[in-house]
C-alpha cells in the first residue's frame, strides 16, 4: 500500500465535500465528465561544475487543474494554490466549454481508493533528504571523471529530485492518490587535445533515492563512463553518409521504437487519423522478430507509475507481437471516443497542463541471437551504442534518432569510431528490415525525457541488440 | 487591497536582508493565459488561467542557492527563504557570484512598446473565431487538404516585477499572441502535415488568420509525393523559419557559459572571421515591440542592442553579471531565470540581419540543390559544430521547385556551414524572440538513398 491517506487530506485540510463542490460547479454547464488533480511538487537540483558547488534550487509547485469534457472537447483551468474560491474560479472557467443549454453531467459523490500496490517503497522520500549526501554524488562524479584521463578539462555534473503528490478526483466517483518520487545524476564531461574539444555526457536515475545510484548508475561509473566517451570522440571519423546496414547495441538505443512506432500508437493520433499508422491494427508491420511492448508496472523505473495522471492503474501493453500491431496507448478521452480499453497511458506535465496519451517504459523483447553473432554477421555496416535525442513527424511517420557514439563494422569486426550523425528511417516500415533480435534486453539508465505537445515527461526506452538490414545514416563521408 | 508585484517582490527581499543573506534578489513573473484549439471546425480545447512564479536567489558572501514557487503567500515564501538561506551556507565559495554591479542598472526605463491594450477588448468568441476562421482558410485552400491537427490561438498578458537588496525595483508588462495553423493534406493514401504561424505583441503584427491558414495549406500540399533522393552534396536553401535554427545554434555557440565551460565551437574566437561577409547577427533588446524585447534583464541589468557578427566577424558573447565576471568582460543585459530561479544566459531579439534577396531570387540562383522547410531531430554538437539533421525540402532544379523531398539527413560542420552562406535573404521573420531570412549555404551532404 502507498500512503494510507493523502497529503490533501491530510495537511491540508481538503474535504469530500469540498471536492464535490468543485466538480459540481466543473458540471454546472452540463459538461460529460469532469476531473481534478491536484499537484504539490517539490523539486531540488544542484549542480557541480569547476569543481565547486555552483548552485543548489528549491522549487515548490502547488496547484490544481480542472478539467471538463463534452463530447470531444476539453475545457480546462487551474489556480496556483488550495484557496477555495480560486479552485472554484477555475472550475466554472472550465465548465465554459460544455453548452449552457444542456442538462448538468451526472455527478457522483467521491470516494478514496486506496492503491493497491506500490511500484516505488521507499522509506524516505528526496524532499526529506538533506543536500550533504547529494553533495557528495555530484563530488564522487567530479573525481572519477578527471581520474579517467588528464585530457578531460571540464565536468559539469548535476542532481535532480522530484517529490510528487498527487490526488485525482473523478465526477465518476473515484478519489485517487499516489506519492512519486523520482531522481537523476547527469555527468557531462569536455576532453581537450590538440586545440580539439568533444563532450561526453552519461545520466542515470530512476524513481526512488540516492540507492538508486549504486551498480551500473555508482557516480564513479557515469563519470568513467561520460569521461570515455568524451575521450573516444577525440578519435573519431567522418561518419558515412547514405543507407547501410546497422547494428544497434541495447538499452538506450531503443529510443527507435519511442520515435519509429510509439509516437505513431498514441491514441489521439489516431482517433483523429493523422497518424502514419491509424488503421493498421491487425497488419504486419514489423518481421517475426519484433515484439514491442511499452509497461508502466516495472518497479523503480523513470517511466513508471502506479497510477496515470488520470487516476487509472498503469498496464503492460503489447503494441507490436510477432511483428503485428495489437494496439494503441489511450488516455480516458480517446478510450471513450474509440470504444477501446483503457490502458493507463493518460499522462501531464503537471496540474497546468491536459492529459493526453504517453508512453511509459516501451521496449522489445529479447530474442534468440547472440550479440556478438550479430555482429560477426555484418560485412560493412555501423554499430551505434549510444544516442542523443530523436523526434519523428507522426503524419509522415519519418523518425530520426541521433547516434552519439558509433563505429564502423568492417568484415564481422568493429573497427572505427565515428562523429555523431541522425539515422533517419520510415515508423511504419522499419521494422520490417529487422533482420536479428539479441538475447541481450536492457533498459536504459533512467534519464528519458519525452516532449509532446509542450508537455515534458519522464519515460524508459530499451532495447536488445538487433541488426536492421537498411538505414539511412546522416554523416558527411560518401 | 491589491499589490503590485514589486510590492510583493520588495517585500521578500526585506525580508530576506534579515535571514543571514548577505545579498538576494526576488524576481516574480505572472501569467495570464487563454488558449484555443480548434480542429475540424469545432473547439477541441480551451484553457484559461492566470500563473504566478516566485524566483529568489540569496547570496552569502560568495555562496548561492535559488528557490521558486508557484505559491506566493506569506507563509510559503517566509519558509522558502529560511530554506534557501540554508542551502546557500552549503555551496561553494564562487569568486565571480553576486548580484550585477550598481552600475549596471538604469533609473528610469524606455518604452518600449511591449503592451497593446486592444487584446483585451476581443471576447472570448472573437479570440475563438480566429482559430476557426485559420483553420478553414487552410480547408478551403484546395480539397487535397483532408484533415488537421487543428489551429489554435494563444494569448498572454505578462507581469515581470524585480528587486534587490542594492535599491534596485523595477516592473514591465507585455502581451504576447501567436495563431499556429497545422493542416493535413493528402493524396493516394499518403499524409502529409506541414504548419504556419505568426506571431508578436501587437495585433497588428500577426498576419490574418486567412494568411496563415492558406500558407499552412500550401506548405502541406506541395509536401505530397514526397520522395527520398540520391546520397549527393548540392546547395542548401533554408526558409526562414528553418534558418532561424540555425541563429539557434549560434546563440548557444556565443552564450557566456558556453564559453567559460569552453563547450562551444566558437570560444576564443572574437575577432575572427567566422562566418561569410554576408552574415551580421545582433541582439537586440530594445526593438521596438520585439517578442524578445525588455527595459532590462531578468537581473535588472540594463539591455542594450549587442553586435555578434558583423560582416561575418565575431565581435561579442552574451553575458550575464556571473558570467561577465568570469570572462572579464561587461554583461550584456542577457541574463535570463528559467522557471526554476537559476539564472542562465538568453536570447532578446536574436538575429541575422536581411541581406539583398527576395526568396525567389535566392532560388532561382541554385541550378541543382535543396530547399529546406522542416527541420528535425537534435544532431547538432555545439561543442565541435558537427551537423546532421533530418530535412525535408523541395528539390530544385535550374531554378525552380521540381519535387518534394523527404527521408533524408543534411549534414556538414556550423564552422564550414556559416562561412559557405552565400545569399542571406530580405525576409526577417519573428515568430520568437530567434529569428533569420531566408539562407542560402553553399554546400552541404545530403544523405538519403
Amino acid at each position: 500500500m502507498v500512503h494510507s491517506n493523502s497529503i490533501f487530506f491530510e495537511k491540508y485540510n481538503v474535504t469530500l465535500r469540498d471536492l464535490e463542490a468543485y466538480l459540481s460547479e466543473a458540471l454546472s454547464r452540463g459538461g460529460d465528465y469532469a476531473d481534478l488533480y491536484f499537484e504539490y511538487r517539490i523539486n531540488h537540483s544542484i549542480v557541480l561544475e569547476e569543481q565547486i558547488i555552483k548552485s543548489a534550487t528549491k522549487g515548490v509547485n502547488i496547484g490544481v487543474g480542472v478539467r471538463v469534457i463534452s463530447g470531444e472537447k476539453t475545457g480546462y483551468a487551474y489556480s496556483d494554490d488550495l484557496n477555495r474560491e480560486n479552485i472554484l474560479k477555475a472550475a466554472r472557467t472550465a465548465a465554459f466549454i460544455a453548452n449552457a443549454s444542456a442538462a448538468g453531467g451526472s455527478l457522483r459523490v467521491p470516494t478514496p481508493l486506496n492503491q493497491e500496490r506500490n511500484l516505488y517503497p521507499i522509506p524516505i522520500y528526496p524532499a526529506e533528504l538533506g543536500i550533504a549526501e547529494k553533495i557528495s554524488l555530484l563530488q564522487q562524479s567530479d573525481d572519477a571523471a578527471r581520474a579517467y584521463d588528464r585530457r578531460i578539462k571540464q565536468v559539469q555534473a548535476s542532481y535532480v529530485d522530484e517529490t510528487k503528490h498527487i490526488l485525482i478526483v473523478t465526477s465518476d466517483g473515484r478519489a485517487t492518490w499516489d506519492l512519486q518520487p523520482l531522481v537523476r545524476l547527469n555527468v557531462m564531461c569536455i576532453a581537450e587535445e590538440n586545440g580539439q574539444r568533444q563532450s561526453g555526457y552519461q545520466g542515470g536515475g530512476g524513481r526512488g533515492v540516492l540507492d538508486v545510484f549504486t551498480g551500473d548508475l555508482d557516480p564513479h561509473a557515469l563519470a568513467r563512463e561520460s569521461a570515455r566517451q568524451a575521450i573516444l570522440q577525440l578519435r573519431a571519423i567522418d561518419a558515412p553518409a547514405g543507407p547501410m546496414e546497422v547494428v544497434l547495441g541495447p538499452g538506450w538505443p531503443g529510443i527507435l521504437l519511442h520515435e519509429a512506432i510509439g509516437h505513431g500508437l498514441e491514441a489521439d493520433f489516431n482517433r483523429k487519423k493523422t497518424s502514419a499508422f491509424a488503421g493498421l491494427i491487425g497488419q504486419k508491420v514489423g518481421s517475426e522478430l519484433c515484439t514491442v511492448v511499452d509497461d508502466g508496472t516495472i518497479p523503480f523505473r523513470r517511466g513508471s507509475l502506479n497510477m496515470d495522471d488520470e487516476g487509472n492503474p498503469t498496464h503492460r501493453t503489447v503494441l507490436i507481437e510477432k511483428g503485428v500491431l495489437q494496439g494503441y496507448l489511450q488516455d480516458r478521452l480517446s478510450s471513450k471516443l474509440m470504444k477501446a480499453p483503457l490502458t493507463g497511458n493518460g499522462r501531464r506535465q503537471s496540474y497546468d497542463h491536459i492529459p493526453m496519451p504517453r508512453m511509459t517504459n516501451t521496449f522489445m523483447m529479447s530474442g534468440d541471437s547472440a550479440p556478438e553473432d550479430i555482429i560477426k554477421s555484418v560485412e560493412k555496416g555501423l554499430y551505434a551504442v549510444h544516442f542523443g535525442g530523436g523526434q519523428v513527424d507522426i503524419t509522415s511517420g519519418k523518425f530520426v534518432f541521433t547516434a552519439s557514439e558509433a563505429y564502423l563494422i568492417e568484415n564481422g569486426q568493429i573497427t572505427a569510431p565515428v562523429k555523431g550523425a541522425t539515422l533517419i528511417g520510415d515508423g511504419p516500415t522499419v521494422l520490417r528490415q529487422v533482420t536479428a533480435v539479441g538475447n541481450d534486453l536492457e533498459l536504459d539508465q533512467g534519464v528519458g525525457i519525452c516532449g509532446k505537445e509542450g508537455q515534458t515527461i519522464p519515460v524508459s526506452v530499451g532495447l536488445p541488440t538487433i541488426k536492421i538490414r537498411e538505414i539511412t545514416v546522416g554523416g558527411t563521408e560518401k | 487591497m491589491i499589490q503590485s508585484l514589486q510590492d510583493i517582490a520588495q517585500h521578500v527581499v526585506d525580508r530576506v536582508k534579515n535571514s543571514g543573506a548577505t545579498a538576494a534578489d526576488v524576481m516574480i513573473r505572472e501569467d495570464d493565459t487563454f488558449s484555443v484549439t480548434v480542429r475540424m471546425a469545432e473547439i477541441e480545447t480551451l484553457k484559461e488561467a492566470i500563473s504566478r512564479n516566485l524566483m529568489l536567489r540569496v547570496f552569502i558572501g560568495k555562496r548561492t542557492a535559488t528557490s521558486h514557487t508557484s505559491d506566493i503567500s506569506g507563509a510559503v515564501v517566509d519558509r522558502l527563504v529560511d530554506e534557501t538561506v540554508e542551502m546557500a551556507r552549503l555551496t561553494s565559495e564562487d569568486e565571480s557570484g553576486g548580484l550585477p554591479e550598481p552600475g549596471f542598472f538604469q533609473g528610469h526605463f524606455p518604452d518600449l512598446n511591449l503592451f497593446d491594450p486592444s487584446w483585451e477588448r476581443l471576447t472570448p468568441d472573437e479570440r475563438i473565431s480566429l482559430a476557426v476562421r485559420t483553420e478553414k482558410a487552410a480547408f478551403e485552400t484546395d480539397k487535397a487538404v483532408t484533415n488537421s491537427e487543428g489551429a489554435s490561438f494563444e494569448y498572454a498578458r505578462s507581469r515581470v516585477a524585480l528587486a534587490n537588496t542594492i535599491g534596485f525595483g523595477g516592473e514591465y508588462a507585455g502581451t504576447s499572441a501567436a495563431v499556429v495553423c497545422v493542416p493535413i493534406a493528402e493524396s493516394k493514401g499518403s499524409m502529409q502535415r506541414d504548419y504556419w504561424m505568426s506571431a508578436g505583441r501587437h495585433q497588428r503584427q500577426i498576419e490574418t488568420p486567412e494568411e496563415i491558414g492558406r500558407k499552412a495549406a500550401d506548405r502541406a500540399i506541395r509536401r505530397l509525393g514526397a520522395r527520398k533522393i540520391p546520397t549527393c552534396q548540392v546547395p542548401i536553401v533554408f526558409d526562414p523559419l528553418c534558418a532561424r535554427s540555425l541563429l539557434g545554434h549560434i546563440f548557444e555557440a556565443v552564450a557566456g557559459s558556453a564559453i567559460y565551460r569552453r563547450s562551444s565551437f566558437l570560444v576564443d574566437r572574437i575577432g575572427e572571421t567566422v562566418a561569410s561577409p554576408y552574415v551580421t547577427v545582433v541582439d537586440d533588446a530594445r526593438m521596438p515591440g520585439g517578442l524578445g524585447s525588455s527595459p532590462f534583464d531578468d537581473e535588472g541589468t540594463q539591455t542594450q542592442t549587442t553586435p555578434i557578427i558583423e560582416g561575418g566577424v565575431l565581435l561579442n558573447y552574451l553575458q550575464s553579471a556571473y558570467t561577465a565576471r568570469k570572462l572579464q568582460s561587461r554583461p550584456t543585459g542577457n541574463g535570463s531565470r528559467a522557471a526554476s530561479g537559476v539564472v542562465t544566459i538568453g536570447p532578446t531579439n536574436f538575429y541575422l540581419k536581411a541581406g539583398l534577396y527576395g526568396a525567389d531570387e535566392i532560388i532561382r540562383s541554385v541550378k541543382g540543390g535543396l530547399y529546406v522547410v522542416e527541420l528535425i531531430g537534435f544532431g547538432v554538437n555545439t561543442v565541435t559544430g558537427d551537423y546532421s539533421r533530418g530535412a525535408v525540402g523541395m528539390w530544385i532544379e535550374n531554378g525552380e521547385f521540381k519535387y518534394p523531398v523527404q527521408e533524408v539527413t543534411i549534414a556538414g560542420n556550423l564552422n564550414e556551414m556559416l562561412k559557405n552562406i552565400e545569399m542571406v535573404g530580405n525576409d526577417v521573420t519573428f515568430v520568437g524572440s530567434i529569428a533569420a531570412p531566408t539562407l542560402k549555404i553553399g554546400k552541404m551532404v545530403i544523405s538519403g538513398a
